[in-house]
């Protein structure tokens, strides 16, 4: 389980990493930008799980019981939240370039090289 | 005391919100006042804070509380070096948004509320004692630093900047993010002392040293170190000149800050046995970082782009200091970040006074143009030749003291003697660069060089102000003029360098940093001291001679000596194939960030 969990993640970081490098629209690339971002959400909660263990909110179920480590899913909420703002913007600057310029392509917007 | 902690952190973000919501409705005195008036209040908060730090500040949010030795909950851990980090960011805001209270035509608080934000995240990014923290506040300042370079929103420029800078850092924050998850599921701990404490019973396995390079990588992504430094001349070259003395002064020595933070509070234990390979990984980066920075910092016309090349050169040296992993080399460090930063500050503005009268940065448009004429120019002069001069180490002035510390630091380490002449050479070329700008501009020497030279770069400047202007504000000119005396003459003070020494010794004395936040005792070390003795002066002698040699040679164009043309038609060909490097397109910088993350992976495996 938490080896195909750990898999998981870093599979998902490469292929992201694979789909920024070689995209040539804004909009897949900030996509792209999510999926290894996703990683970080599936290693966290990996981190957290226990097997056999409860959700963790304690109203419900006897103090003492087992139950999966509530920190890392306060985390990956932080995470969401921080990715949220970030895909916001870039979508933003992404319409914007669609919109001045007519492209989605970042190459071909007004080059800054050297 | 203790509550006034949290407040230099929460006041900017009220203050953010307060702006953004009367944009447009409140008149724009009031807002700029509003804005310049919170940053000043958070200089003089982190001041208090940087003085009263010399036995560690602890505050636990919320009321939490350490229990049985385990921390639980969130805090802020102020040491002096913390401090003294956010009183500079504060310091820098404040000049920035006093510079921008003319300098944008359009009016609107929006610009002031994105200000406020990032100096937030940066003063929060300095105090935070918890590991997760530091990632939260490393991205408020990110997404407040995406937007200012796309500020200007409707050119291509910016949105290639911001695109670029925003792509490439977020790759970056999320490789630190897993490296902080795996910390955390092998300590259990978030709290970087109690991370530290728990990592240092164990020499550090495989999975620390994962750990270690995916955040290492992610802050030198921000710390612009070769391989992962394309993005800072793209977003320089178009940010708003009030963002690019941010960027440039004190949001990419913030992430050696925190690379620095990292090392010393939770891994320098645990990887004991590993500090000579990881200071050879450190100082090559830094290296490399330092000659590549200056080579393309010589070869543009775009003089913000210039500018932004030699802060990546100067990064690069700040990471030498930073990879010797003693207290000297962070002391070193830490001095000359302070002087660099109000001299390239100060650099920043005078590109934005030319900016602002001649709608150009392009250094050979403005040839001869800067002659004469009124206090605006002459302090934008003035700026241009003594800023070039203070960074080549002037004695006494400018980064003098900072570089003498840092040869003081190198040649204790044995094997590390010859660095301080690579440094000599990166500092002459990047200074010799900005001695040229000024010749060619205020002075009208040199020739002409049409666009689309194939050495020089010719990136489209980006005017930020409506139409040209024939005369400079005061408000712009007093803030370089302001910087420009506080870089140079900052190193003088003797009390000042006492005390970054003595704050490096408590920032790299791990033992006192636990007992601080989780309770117990431990003994201080004593401070590093290096004097400066002659070996500093001749460096610093060759470094000035060479840096207005190469401008003098490089404006006069004088006829090569025949054996010598065959080796600079090599070093022209060099230069144009780093050029093609510097490719602007954002998945190139994908792909040599991924490798410069393998290629550092393995040194370290190796090592």
């Amino acid at each position: 389980m938490s080896a195909l969990a750990y898999g998981t993640a870093g599979w998902l970081f490469l292929v992201g990493l694979y789909g920024i490098v070689t995209s040539r629209n804004l909009i897949h690339m900030v996509i792209c930008l999510t999926v290894v971002q996703s990683s970080t959400y599936v290693l966290l909660l990996s981190i957290g799980y226990r097997s056999g263990a409860a959700a963790p909110v304690f109203a419900d179920i006897p103090p003492g019981s087992r139950a999966v480590d509530p920190i890392v899913q306060a985390l990956t909420l932080t995470d969401v939240v921080v990715e949220a703002t970030v895909v916001a913007l870039m979508l933003a600057l992404a319409v914007q370039a669609h919109k001045r310029f007519g492209t989605l392509d970042p190459n071909e917007l007004t080059p800054l090289r050297g | 005391m203790h509550a006034l902690i949290p407040l230099p952190v929460i006041l900017p973000l009220l203050c953010a919100a307060v702006l953004a919501a009367v944009n447009q409705l409140a008149p724009r005195w009031a807002t700029d006042a509003m804005g310049l008036a919170c940053a000043l209040a958070v200089l003089v908060l982190c001041a208090v804070l940087a003085a009263h730090a010399s036995h560690r500040l602890v505050y636990w949010f919320g009321g939490f509380h350490v229990r049985h030795g385990v921390a639980v909950g969130i805090a802020f851990s102020v040491d002096r070096i913390g401090a003294g980090m956010a009183t500079l960011v504060a310091l820098m805001v404040s000049a920035a948004l006093l510079y921008s209270v003319r300098y944008f035509d359009e009016v609107g608080s929006l610009f002031g509320a994105l200000m406020l934000v990032f100096l937030a995240g940066m003063v929060g990014f300095c105090l935070t004692g918890d590991l997760f923290d530091l990632f939260v506040f490393f991205e408020v300042m990110s997404v407040a630093g995406y937007a200012l370079v796309g500020y200007k929103i409707e050119e291509a420029g910016p949105l290639q900047g911001a695109i670029n800078f925003a792509i490439t850092n977020s790759v970056g924050s999320f490789a630190m993010l897993t490296g902080i998850a795996l910390l955390y599921g092998r300590t259990g701990a978030l709290n970087m002392a109690q991370i530290g404490a728990a990592l240092a019973t164990h020499p550090a396995d495989g999975l620390v040293t994962v750990a270690l390079l995916l955040i290492m990588v992610g802050l030198l992504v921000k710390a612009a170190i070769v391989p992962w430094h394309f993005w800072l001349a793209d977003a320089h070259a178009v940010a708003p000149v009030p963002a690019c003395v941010l960027f440039s002064g004190v949001m990419v020595e913030l992430a050696l800050y925190g690379l620095a933070r990292v090392y010393w509070s939770v891994l320098s234990a645990s990887l004991a046995a590993h500090t000579a390979d990881l200071r050879a990984v450190l100082i090559a980066l830094g290296l490399l970082t330092a000659l590549i920075g200056a080579v393309m910092c010589c070869a543009q016309r775009h003089i913000k782009r210039l500018l932004a090349f030699s802060t990546i050169s100067h990064s690069g040296m700040f990471l030498v200091g930073l990879g010797l992993l003693t207290p000297a080399g962070l002391a070193a460090s830490g001095e000359y970040v302070i002087e660099h930063a109000m001299l390239k500050g100060a650099l920043f503005m005078a590109a934005g006074i030319l900016l602002h009268r001649f709608r150009t940065v392009d250094e050979h448009e403005l040839r001869g143009r800067g002659r004469g004429g009124d206090p605006g120019l002459r302090v934008a002069a003035a700026v241009f030749v003594l800023g070039g001069l203070g960074l080549a180490a002037l004695p006494p002035l400018g980064v003098f003291f900072g570089k003498s510390a840092l040869d003081g630091a190198l040649t204790p380490v044995p094997g590390y003697g010859w660095v301080v002449g690579v440094l000599v050479v990166g500092s002459a070329l990047s200074a010799g660069a900005i001695l040229r700008v000024a010749g060619r501009v205020f002075g009208g020497w040199g020739e002409r060089v049409p666009r689309h030279h194939e050495v020089l770069s010719a990136v489209s400047e980006l005017p930020e102000t409506l139409s040209p202007h024939d005369r400079t504000p005061a408000v712009m000119v007093a803030p370089p003029l302001i910087l420009l005396i506080g870089g140079l003459v900052v190193g003088l003070f003797s009390g000042l360098r006492a005390a970054i020494a003595a704050a490096a010794a408590q920032m790299a004395d791990r033992a006192s940093y636990v007992a601080a936040v989780l309770g117990g005792h431990a003994h201080a070390i004593p401070a590093p001291h290096t004097p400066v003795v002659t070996l500093d002066f001749l460096l610093a002698a060759a470094t000035v001679l060479g840096a207005v040699a190469l401008a003098v040679w490089a404006l006069a164009a004088p006829a090569v000596w025949w054996p010598l043309e065959r080796v600079q038609g090599v070093a022209t060909a060099g230069i144009v194939v780093l050029r093609r490097l510097h490719s602007g397109c954002v998945n190139d910088y994908i792909a040599w960030l991924v490798a410069g993350l393998a290629v550092a992976g393995a040194a370290l495996a190796l090592a």
